[in-house]
């Protein structure tokens, strides 16, 4: 019998219920984005139940400690507000932890009874709860608007307006704003910039903080993280990239409209077109040439493309994940001739609708995709049931989908709970997308493998 | 490693001495040493109470404990979660409750159904779009149940759930009801257990009247089949030829709740989630309870005489004796083998609400000893024991969760034992509706610690540096980057099944497995282990 038996291909239509969300809530994305700053704490102002369970999923994405602290609001602070309990726990927090930054977010809770964070922190500061030389920064991250991404969005844009200002002396750096992904995505940009002689200032940056080392003592502040002197400089940049329209955008508005650092947004650099934009724009912003290692990496890859092109050709994908992400998936699909027949996401927005229709016109089929209200796995499953496809893309959630169907998944996006690797190898640049290539051409050319009859049954493929 | 002297007293002020004189008095009352061996008074711990904010605790929130823990694993009830995307979203799956679909073949556990309500239905109000996804859930997937739980900003909005559940339940003919288990109601998870308790026992228990087989029938309570232990105690039970109508709740159904009340004992495993339900069916229905434990192969032994001897028939005595017969050799080369690795070891346990007391058994089996325990959720009675019950103050939290009245059934209340065999079957060491509690079996040298924070692990450790850490995800990878091991005992780790006798065996490989892996001694590269000379010897090469 199958997992998810209760699931058929009739389709009816709803607007209430959603099954098997493709997304999850702000706050998460918050906590993830505060750990890319170098010694901050992040906080969740609610109950303690939505800190635990944002905690207990990016540990177990991770694999990683991942801490946070908590307002641990009961009836009355639902009440009367939470004012007092975030005051608590700010000086809580100093006292035992130490951190140099404490960076809140908001829960539904906290959002729905209209706790004013910013007023809040300056009673905090003026009650004399915040030592010499600590910052408080904060973001309003309530769960019922958008998904995680866009508390990603909020908390960067939050740590941009606790540090950055303009000394009026360029510092010559480039900004980089990389939307939700790896902390090894975070090292290849850097990698890259590196290799192009770019000096940049990323925010928010996890690399080291959630893929540190085993070294047999316990850093609640490991040394990864862009460091808030760092980020204090970033009004003097000379240009911005964000990396992500939906976790990036407002980060990015908010330096050109405060600060007049030109801004770009670009998709996420996953597969070759999406990279070839990212390397071009750095190349124009900067003036900076291309050096020949970038273009011998990016012709690697089209070499495997090409030497691989009769295994994917025409093969179906499925996909469920973020719009940042699944965009550029989505144009490497199409790339290497495969087809995105189904494609959810729970983030809604419009530019996703007329990207993917753009993407898709002239891909051989009637593809099918929806982001929003109810695009959830259940309707992806549903799309499967009707007419399947080869490959499935996304979070672990898929392998439920993987198995009933029979079908490879490339776990890909957010969250990865049973496999290891996405901490440490990118999927960004051409060298990801190299790895990308590997993986979904190990899922297919196993299948082909596992049901070859005798008779086609190849050493060479 | 350890086994230095250790004055508890000392420990308890090192844990606390950081920390803001307010929170230090408060989580003072939350420390307090064990009471092991005869003739020492338990001390009063503090237990229950509001988590100091901000200093990072372990626990989670009412809806955790009403749809994740209690309702979650009840395999055919469509579970819907009223509020935004996240708490149904971090609920799916995340507690390994296996689950087995059985020849009715119906099994929500991998769905995850929410209401995602969005701004608009803060502002205007959620029930309309509740009751749609109930008929959406019912057209979709036809179960016979559906509850709802409401998380925070559904219960500041003031969504009347309860009258959606009545007006859908009415309409569709299926057992709809709700739960107000909202994160903020309550101090910890352990509200939320009660919440939904309350609604099981009001809409589900005892409306089947469909009689069972069976000569010795009995329900487990608080036993949620995480990693298959369900599925162990099962195989067990019918090797003994016990009957097992409902596993509140592991692997269940509505079905089996509704039949709940034909079982002539009831037995509970985890006390703190569910020892109100054993009280209100003795109540109703009069039957009485018993404390089991089944995890650890003798106390698995002594829980099925116990059980054994409750039904007072030579016949299921000799069954379970001719059973522990058969599952003990197993058990004895599988401990010869091991315990000369284990032997000495020590070991602390922070946990929901049981477990941290089981696990000592299991633990007293490979020759271990538990340092320090304590429990997430807890209330004093779990610590203390049962006879704290009438001293343990109704606060404010304890006032918000629903205390049901229940009274004898009319038509189903029978009484299974008189007073005097009762009286007779304590003289015999079953003792009816008691719990001793975790403190009492304590050595003196150890801590128990309610509610333990963050800051207040890691201190431990660094003082008492125990050879293994048991306690959850969260927690987990903090832990080994000290250097030790650590084991998941809510989720198990992937592991397990850890309860009767295949468990307990599951459970001394793993605990060796971890205590003696090889990595911990490596991590320090070869240039890092020794003093200056060495480093400079590697810089000098
Ligand atoms: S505290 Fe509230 S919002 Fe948070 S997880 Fe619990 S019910 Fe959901
Ligand atoms: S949806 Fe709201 S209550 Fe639930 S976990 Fe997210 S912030 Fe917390």
């Amino acid at each position: 019998m199958a997992l998810l038996r209760h699931t058929t291909g009739e389709i009816k239509e709803r607007k209430a219920l959603t099954v098997n969300p493709a997304k999850t809530c702000q706050p998460i994305g918050a906590m993830y984005a505060a750990l890319g700053v170098h010694n901050c704490f992040p906080h969740s102002h609610g109950s303690q139940g939505c800190c635990a369970y944002h905690r207990s999923t990016l540990t177990r994405h991770y694999k990683e400690p991942i801490v946070a602290g908590t307002s641990s609001f009961t009836e009355g602070s639902s009440v009367f507000g939470g004012q007092s309990n975030l005051i608590t726990a700010i000086d809580n927090i100093f006292t035992l932890y130490d951190p140099e930054i404490i960076a809140v977010h908001t829960t539904c809770l906290s959002e729905t009874i209209g706790d004013d964070l910013r007023q809040i922190s300056q009673k905090a500061k003026d009650d004399g709860k915040v030592p010499e030389g600590k910052v408080l920064i904060y973001a309003s991250t309530p769960s019922y608007v958008g998904t995680h991404i866009t508390g990603y969005s909020n908390m960067v844009k939050g740590i941009l307006k606790g540090f950055v200002a303009k000394t009026g002396t360029p510092n010559g750096k480039l900004n980089i704003i990389p939307g939700f992904c790896e902390p090894s995505d975070m090292a290849e940009l850097r990698r890259l910039c590196g290799m192009m002689g770019i000096e940049i200032i990323m925010v928010p940056d996890t690399n080291g903080v959630v893929n540190g080392p085993m070294t047999g003592k316990y850093e609640m502040f490991p040394k990864g993280g862009a460091t808030k002197e760092e980020i204090a400089t970033m009004g003097d940049s000379m240009a911005t990239i964000g990396l992500g329209r939906w976790a990036t955008t407002d980060a990015v508005n908010y330096l050109d409209a405060d600060f007049k650092v030109p801004g770009t947004i670009l998709g996420m650099p996953i597969g070759l077109q999406a990279t070839d934009r990212f390397i071009e724009t750095l190349h124009k912003l900067t003036g900076k040439a291309v050096p020949d290692a970038i273009t011998f990496e990016r012709g690697q890859l089209v070499d495997i493309i090409s030497d691989y092109d009769q295994y994917l050709y025409g093969k179906k994908v499925a996909l469920a994940g973020d719009p940042d992400q699944l965009l550029p998936l989505v144009e490497l699909i199409v790339t290497l001739g495969m087809i995105p027949a189904y494609v959810v996401s729970g983030t809604a927005g419009k530019y996703f609708e007329d990207r993917m229709a753009e993407l898709t016109k002239d891909v051989p089929y009637d593809c099918k995709y929806k982001c929003g209200p109810q695009a959830d796995m259940y309707l992806l499953h549903q799309w499967i049931k009707n007419d399947p496809v080869d490959l499935l893309i996304g979070n672990t959630y898929l392998k439920y989908i993987a198995r009933d169907e029979d079908i490879p998944l490339l776990r890909h996006g957010f969250p990865i709970l049973d496999r290891v690797g996405h901490q440490y190898f990118p999927t960004f640049g051409y060298s990801g997308g190299m790895r990308l290539l590997e993986k979904i051409l190990a899922a297919i050319m196993d299948r082909q493998d596992r049901d070859a009859p005798e008779t086609r049954f190849e050493l060479q493929m | 490693m350890s086994s230095k002297p250790i004055n508890v007293e000392e420990i308890k002020k090192e844990l606390i001495a950081k920390m803001p004189t307010k929170v230090a008095r408060k989580r003072a009352k939350s420390i307090v040493p064990g009471a092991g061996g005869s003739g020492e008074a338990i001390p009063e711990i503090q237990a229950n109470v509001r988590t100091v904010p901000g200093i990072i605790t372990q626990r989670g929130c009412t809806y955790a404990g009403c749809k994740g823990v209690v309702l979650g694993p009840s395999r055919d009830i469509v579970n819907l979660t009223h509020g935004p995307i996240g708490c149904g979203f971090y609920s799916w799956l995340t507690r390994r409750n296996e689950t087995d679909a059985g020849p009715d073949g119906d099994n929500f556990i991998p769905y995850c159904f929410s209401t995602d309500l969005t701004e608009h239905d803060i502002v205007f109000g959620g029930m309309k779009k509740l009751s749609a996804a109930i008929q959406e859930a019912y057209d979709n997937f036809h179960p016979k149940a559906i509850s709802v739980f409401s998380t925070c900003p559904v219960g500041l909005i003031g969504d009347d759930i309860h009258s959606v559940a009545r007006q859908m339940q009415e309409k569709l003919g299926i057992t709809v009801f709700a739960n107000s288990c909202e994160g903020y109601r309550g101090v910890s998870q352990s509200a939320g257990h009660h919440i939904a308790n309350n609604q099981i026992m009001k809409h589900i228990i005892g409306t089947d009247d469909t009689p069972v087989e069976g000569k010795y029938k009995i329900n487990i309570l608080g036993e949620y089949n995480i990693g298959g232990d369900a599925f162990e105690i099962e195989r067990i039970l019918e090797k003994c030829g016990i009957t097992l109508i409902a596993t509140f709740s592991g692997n269940s159904t509505v079905e089996s709740f509704r039949k709940a009340h034909f079982a002539d004992l009831n037995t509970v495993m985890c006390h703190r989630s569910l020892n109100y339900v054993a009280e209100m069916m003795e109540t109703k229905f009069g039957i009485p309870w018993i404390k089991v434990n089944f995890i650890g192969a003798h106390a698995t032994a002594k829980s099925l005489r116990r059980i054994a001897t409750y039904f007072e028939d030579q016949e299921l005595l000799d069954r379970v004796e001719q059973v522990i017969a058969e599952e003990m050799p197993a058990i004895e080369a599988a401990i010869k083998d091991i315990r000369p690795r284990t032997e000495g070891k020590t070991a602390m346990m922070f946990v929901g609400g049981s477990r941290a007391h089981h696990y000592q058994e299991l633990f007293g089996e490979l020759g271990m000893k538990v340092l320090c325990a304590g429990y997430e959720f807890a209330h004093r009675d779990d610590y203390e024991g049962r006879h704290v019950l009438p001293k343990i103050k109704v606060d404010a939290d304890s006032r918000n969760i629903e205390e049901l009245e229940v009274e004898q059934d009319a038509t189903r209340y029978k009484p299974r034992k008189t007073p005097e065999q009762l009286e007779a079957l304590k003289a015999k060491g079953v003792e009816v509706k008691d719990y001793d509690g975790m403190i009492g079996q304590m050595d003196k040298n150890s801590l128990i610690i309610d509610d333990i924070s963050q800051y207040e692990t890691e201190k431990l450790i660094e003082i008492m540096k125990p050879d293994i850490f048991c306690a959850g995800i969260k927690e987990k990878y903090i832990i080994q980057k000290m250097g030790m091991p650590m084991k998941q005992l809510h989720n198990y780790d992937i592991g397990g099944p850890y309860a009767g006798f295949v468990g307990a065996i599951n459970w001394y490989r793993d605990i060796d497995r971890m205590v003696n892996s090889k990595i911990w001694s490596l991590t320090k590269a070869p240039w890092q282990s020794e003093g200056p000379e060495l480093e400079a010897s590697y810089v000098a090469e």
